[in-house]
């Protein structure tokens, strides 16, 4: 009798123990070995051929910003009425996946969300690429780029005239080069010790470099105890940072007085949208890590990707809430010019942008309702690519359908990508994956530091 | 003083790059004294080698490891960090400087009418102030994070290669004449010390 009981309680015990953490029962030796090790080897020639392709789409890119600028806005499709195209859109969707690295980094540590320590570095190098990526759109769509310094304040001699602080589009600026700072600011102070594990592994010019850039850090007890409080706080002004980007970005419509634009879910729906495509960015990028790093599949573990795949399917569900409720607020404002564009939305001419953004974004994650398809690997990547071309659609129609009919029929218009805006749009992931394939061979993608803590933990 | 020019000009533009590379290098020089470290590879027993030690009635003892060691500062007895301080004042000096400058610059020094708002609009500036807010807060942490660490600091000393991967180091200052070096090296090994460097640190 005794034995049984005792035996049960084993079996118990044995359930209840969490998965860990980091697999694979890694020393500390192993796990900068197996980091860092991805810096020091020269990459294979599926490496050099595939960083070749991105780095000429992200040439072909510079070539279309280069005729843009000095052609003129013109290339582009904007024209009366839709004065918002490509480059706005594009912008929204890439400050979107900007967002989910700050959200692993920060919010997720000052929830004590452990399990965030192995993709941190890597969700916020994505964070760090994709703002700079979206930083270059608004430039572009002024069509005068060189005078962009016009959008800081700073004293001239023209009064000195100071810009509008009631303008969303100031508060946007100020918004971007705040989240940009931080965000990289964030993203270095996580590697410099980083840096002095590579430093203290490496010779010659190598050891010079990462010499520099971990900054000459120690590592002393008084060190990491100042380490650990800066990266605390660091998140906790990140956490409302992040929430502020998107919902400021949001502003920009929702400070506007046209029907589609002039709503106050905006903030929230915008947030939760910028979530739902970074985590999606974040599962594309990390299957391919675990594709062609297999060493990286003990830390970023099966565990890590149905984790993510929780919250696309959880935050996809919020955005298909917002759709509902703004067909809703529609409906029971009264309004018939709020009633007629939102009607347009879903059958007018740009129908399919509506259902491309609405089956991506709500239907097609809803797959992740079963386990054995949150953790299969092909299923996400499949999933995460739709996020993503659903969450450009999503602009696409916020933008597009709300611009084209005008009050008046005498304004109406329709809005067609040229070859200009094709070209931005693809050559804007040659310059976000140059930048990512650069980062994952000479810089350390996974947290040395970090994971060694959490390297006994489970789940 | 012609001779002096002429001097000048003859020395190129890199010998003067270098020049100044140099001076910044002797700038960042890192401070170092003496030290008696111990070395351990396994988190576990250095933990309690500190204990012991301490419990020895060691105190000006220090630590290297290559990642923050729960439990550790106690035993070190380190004070909390004084960083959060200089957040909260730069992070309001932010704030006030928002509040400030919206203020003077649309208020004061060139007041317009736009949108027929009043020109001191304070809802429409909470998110310019709330961004400088988290800039200065932010920056100025890790500027106080930089200042706390002496770093930046060129070619700090090593004492291990292996203490920014996976071993761990204990060690005192031997500026402090009453520590005895032989009597140190022993409590380190008694306390079961892989290693004993001595070096500057």
């Amino acid at each position: 009798m005794n034995e049984v009981k005792h035996k049960s309680n084993s079996r118990a015990s044995e359930s209840l123990e969490r998965p860990p953490l980091v697999t694979g029962k890694k020393t500390f030796k192993n796990i900068t070995d197996d980091i860092c090790s991805l810096t020091e080897k020269l990459p294979g020639w599926g490496y050099f051929s595939a960083l070749f392709s991105v780095k000429s789409l992200f040439l072909f890119y510079i070539v279309i910003m280069g005729s843009i600028v000095a052609v003129g806005m013109g290339l582009m499709g904007v024209n009366h009425p839709v004065g918002w195209g490509t480059d706005i859109i594009t912008f929204v969707f890439w400050i979107g996946i900007g967002h989910a690295g700050t959200l692993i980094s920060a919010i997720l540590f000052l929830f004590r969300q452990k399990w965030r320590t192995s993709i941190a570095r890597t969700a916020e190098a994505m964070t760090v690429f994709a703002v700079m990526t979206a930083g270059i759109f608004p430039l572009l769509h002024t069509g005068r780029p060189w005078l962009a310094y016009w959008l800081l304040p700073y004293p001239n001699q023209r009064g000195p005239l100071w810009v509008n602080f009631r303008s969303p589009l100031v508060w946007d600026v100020f918004a971007v080069s705040t989240y940009a700072t931080v965000s990289i600011v964030f993203w270095y102070i996580g590697m410099v010790p980083d840096m002095a594990t590579l430093r203290d592994r490496s010779k010659g010019i190598r050891r010079h470099i990462y010499g520099i850039l971990s900054m000459g850090w120690r590592g002393t007890a008084r060190n990491w105890s100042h380490y650990e409080m800066t990266y605390m706080l660091l998140a906790a002004l990140s956490t409302p940072l992040v929430l502020s980007v998107h919902s400021i970005v949001s502003f920009d419509f929702a400070t506007a007085s046209l029907p589609g634009w002039h709503t106050t879910i905006f903030p929230p729906y915008f947030v939760a949208g910028a979530i739902f495509s970074g985590f999606g960015m974040v599962v594309t990028l990390m299957c391919l890590v675990r594709l062609f790093v297999p060493r990286f599949k003990d830390y970023v573990t099966l565990n890590h990707m149905e984790a993510m795949n929780k919250i696309i399917m959880l935050t996809g569900m919020m955005v298909g809430y917002a759709y509902a409720s703004e067909f809703f607020i529609a409906w029971y404002s009264g309004s018939d010019f709020e009633q007629y564009v939102f009607l347009n939305r879903a059958a007018g001419p740009y129908w399919w942008s509506y259902w491309i953004m609405v089956s991506c974004n709500v239907f097609i994650p809803q797959v992740f309702w079963f386990k054995k398809v949150r953790r299969n690997i092909i299923v996400m990547f499949i999933v995460s690519i739709f996020v993503n071309i659903g969450m450009w659609f999503e602009r696409y129609v916020i933008v597009v359908t709300s611009l084209h009919r005008d009050f008046l029929p005498a304004n109406w218009g329709m809005f067609d990508l040229t070859f200009f805006d094709f070209g931005a749009l693809i050559g804007s992931f040659g310059m976000f994956l140059t930048l990512f394939l650069l980062y994952i061979r000479t810089l350390p993608a996974i947290s040395v530091a970090e994971v060694k803590t959490v390297a006994h933990e489970g789940h | 003083m012609n001779k002096v020019a002429e001097k000048k000009n003859k020395q190129s533009i890199l010998d003067r790059f270098v020049g100044l590379l140099l001076q910044v290098k002797e700038s960042l020089a890192p401070e170092t004294e003496p030290v008696l470290a111990g070395i351990w590879s396994d988190e576990g027993s250095f933990l309690s080698a500190v204990k012991e030690l301490k419990q020895k009635g060691y105190k000006k003892m220090s630590a290297i490891t290559p990642c923050p060691v729960h439990g550790l500062e106690e035993l070190l007895e380190i004070k909390r960090s004084w960083i959060p301080w200089v957040t909260f004042v730069f992070g309001s000096a932010g704030c006030l400087f928002g509040l400030w400058f919206t203020w003077w610059t649309s208020a004061v020094d060139w007041p317009l009418i736009v949108g027929g708002k009043p020109f001191w609009s304070l809802p429409a500036f909470i998110p310019v102030i709330f961004e400088c807010t988290i800039l200065l807060g932010a920056l100025s942490s890790v500027a106080a994070l930089f200042y706390a660490c002496k770093i930046p600091s060129v070619d700090p000393p090593v004492l291990d290669k292996d203490l920014t991967s996976h071993k761990f180091a204990l060690y005192f200052s031997l500026k402090d004449k009453k520590l005895s070096t032989e009597e140190l090296e022993k409590e380190l090994l008694a306390v079961g010390a892989e290693k004993i460097i001595q070096s500057d640190f």
